[in-house]
């Protein structure tokens, strides 16, 4: 299992990816709102969503996992 | 057997090196011989060697574990170090660290570039006497990097590894090229944390060329293997003047091969991340664009490329990577970028699309306030031509680090979607009016806010800007490369000197 990560402190905008979807390389997998921009957070590797650990509007410190994909 | 005779079997066997055992050791590790890197490296027939017959009264050290000389790359005269690690694994002896100073000073004396090859197991502790605590001991090294930095180039590549002290040449070198998977650096090696600090870690976590070309940022270039590495280590030279009064070499003229309309690649929208690197491909020599630093803080893009055929160096804001936000390493890696153009006449332009820099407590303990203050010190240092580009946002002290008006650029150019200001609308209406907003009822407040921000907008409005002469033009984004083509040429002659004094006090 792969964790997606918080490329930088924010609120999480949005999580284009159900669980249970599967992603490419590159896909978002949550879109953060920080410093007024949309910040994309994009799949470290292709795979499936195993899990998401965050809610929409939901504060999030820089390195925190947003999700897993295996 | 006649001296001559003599000298014939001598050169024969210093320039074999070590120990077969030794040689078959690096086969293991798909690295090659140092004089098969030199062969690769240098133009044939150029090289002339010094103090080849340093210790060769001592069989076990031929050359003392270091090749130093003269040669030519593309018909350009450098100076050369290298270590050969067949040899006490490259470590410095007596007269290693010797031949290493005088090399330098060559360098320095006919001012020309000097290429550190590396492969070394550091210090000989039962030699210290002899090359660590004196005068032109190992410290002459670092002393005469930080003497020859900005007069001549300095290219540090790390075939294999520069542990403890050895660790500040790479770290006292312009731009260090690590071969991924054999280079590494570190004060202590693993064996001694374990020792002196308990940490338990391996070579590669500790001080690997991955680690220090993504996270620590003392590596620039993460080379696939050592062919790649001296490809490199060519191309860098592509860009480099022999020297600090030299210009960097030009090249005939090609039209981007990048995307277009450049227009096109910029959305309208602020808050939208679009592809820096396209921007750069569709304004810049098709195939010129050479990046630095890639894998560190990439949300700040640094490298050089040609304009017209002419090298200059690009620090642009990367909105795809973490919106483009300038952090601490970001600054750091934008100071010693522009640091860099600025010492080898490097014409410098910036692209900026930058909402400011980062906020919040995290970056406020990791000291963002005074690296920002670096990269701000190092865009008014800079005395090269220099020309601002505010492709889409410019914000607070963005504007700043990206060389606006204020610090001296020969030009501040406005794309038409630019937008320059202490803050955006959203965050600036929340800032002024917050008090007000908090006293209106609920139902009124989403159209008070808009009515402001669209007020906000008005008033920062690049037209007004343009008039009110805050920008030197305002180019659409088609025409920017014809226009930055005749405004460096334009800027080609300038001589300017920033202040005199000793020294600036840094912010670092």
């Amino acid at each position: 299992m792969t964790p997606v990560t918080a490329p930088m402190t924010g609120i999480v905008y949005q999580l284009p990816a159900a669980v249970g979807s599967s992603v490419a390389e590159g896909d978002s997998v949550a879109i953060l709102e920080s410093m007024k921009m949309h910040v994309p957070v994009p799949a470290p590797k292709a795979g499936r969503i195993k899990e998401i650990r965050v809610q929409e509007g939901e504060f999030v410190e820089e390195g925190a996992i947003l999700a897993f994909i295996e | 057997m006649g001296q001559t005779e003599r000298l014939r079997a001598e050169v024969e066997r210093i320039a074999a090196g070590g120990p077969p055992q030794y040689h078959e050791k690096l086969r293991q590790q798909g690295k090659m011989f140092v004089r098969e890197r030199l062969a690769k490296l240098l133009d044939p027939g150029s090289f002339v060697e010094d103090g080849m017959l340093a210790r060769c009264e001592d069989p076990d050290l031929p050359a003392d574990a270091v090749v130093t000389g003269i040669g030519r790359i593309n018909g350009r005269t450098v100076c050369i170090m290298a270590s050969d690690a067949t040899v006490k694994a490259g470590s410095w002896g007596a007269r290693t660290v010797e031949k290493i100073v005088r090399i330098q000073e060559q360098a320095l004396k006919f001012n020309i570039p000097i290429l550190y090859l590396v492969d070394s197991a550091g210090g000989r502790i039962t030699e210290q006497v002899e090359m660590f605590p004196g005068r032109r001991h190992a410290g002459r090294i670092f002393y005469n990097q930080v003497k020859m930095s900005g007069r001549v180039p300095q290219v540090c590549v790390l075939f294999g590894p520069s542990p403890a002290g050895a660790a500040y040449l790479p770290a006292l070198s312009d731009v260090v090229i690590m071969v991924d998977g054999n280079a590494s650096a570190y004060l202590g090696s693993p064996r001694m944390a374990e020792m002196v600090i308990g940490e338990k870690v391996d070579h590669e976590t500790m001080g690997g060329a991955r680690m220090h070309c993504s996270v620590s940022g003392l590596g620039d270039f993460l080379a696939a293997s050592e062919d790649e590495a001296i490809e490199l280590m060519k191309r860098y030279l592509s860009y480099m003047p022999d020297n600090w009064k030299g210009l960097p070499p030009a090249a005939p003229p090609r039209e981007p091969k990048g995307p277009a309309p450049l227009s096109a690649v910029v959305p309208p929208d602020q808050n939208t991340p679009f592809n820096m690197y396209r921007f750069i491909e569709g304004l810049v020599d098709a195939d010129s664009f050479f990046e630095i630093k890639k894998e560190y803080a990439p949300e700040l893009i640094t490298g050089f490329a040609r304009l017209g055929g002419q090298v200059i160096g690009i620090v642009a804001n990367q909105p795809a990577v973490k919106g483009g936000v300038l952090f601490v390493d970001s600054a750091d890696k934008g100071a010693r970028f522009i640091w860099l153009c600025n010492a080898y006449n490097i014409p410098l332009l910036f692209l900026a699309d930058v909402p400011g820099f980062m906020i919040g407590s995290r970056v406020e303990r990791q000291g963002i306030i005074r690296h920002g203050a670096k990269m701000i010190c190092a865009v008014s240092e800079a005395t090269v031509p220099k020309i601002s580009v505010i492709v889409r946002k410019a914000y607070g002290a963005g504007l700043y680090a990206m060389a606006g008006p204020a610090f001296e650029p020969d030009a501040c150019i406005a794309l038409p979607t630019a937008q320059i200001a202490i803050m955006g609308p959203e965050a600036a209406v929340n800032a002024v009016y917050y008090n007000k907003i908090q006293e209106l009822p609920e139902d009124e407040r989403p159209s008070f806010v808009a009515a402001k921000r669209a007020e906000y907008a008005a008033d920062i409005d690049i037209f007004r800007l343009a008039s009110e002469l805050i920008v030197d033009a305002v180019v659409d984004a088609d025409s920017l490369r014809a226009e930055l083509i005749r405004r460096f040429a334009a800027a080609a002659g300038k001589a300017v000197t920033f202040t005199e004094r000793r020294c600036p006090v840094y912010p670092v």
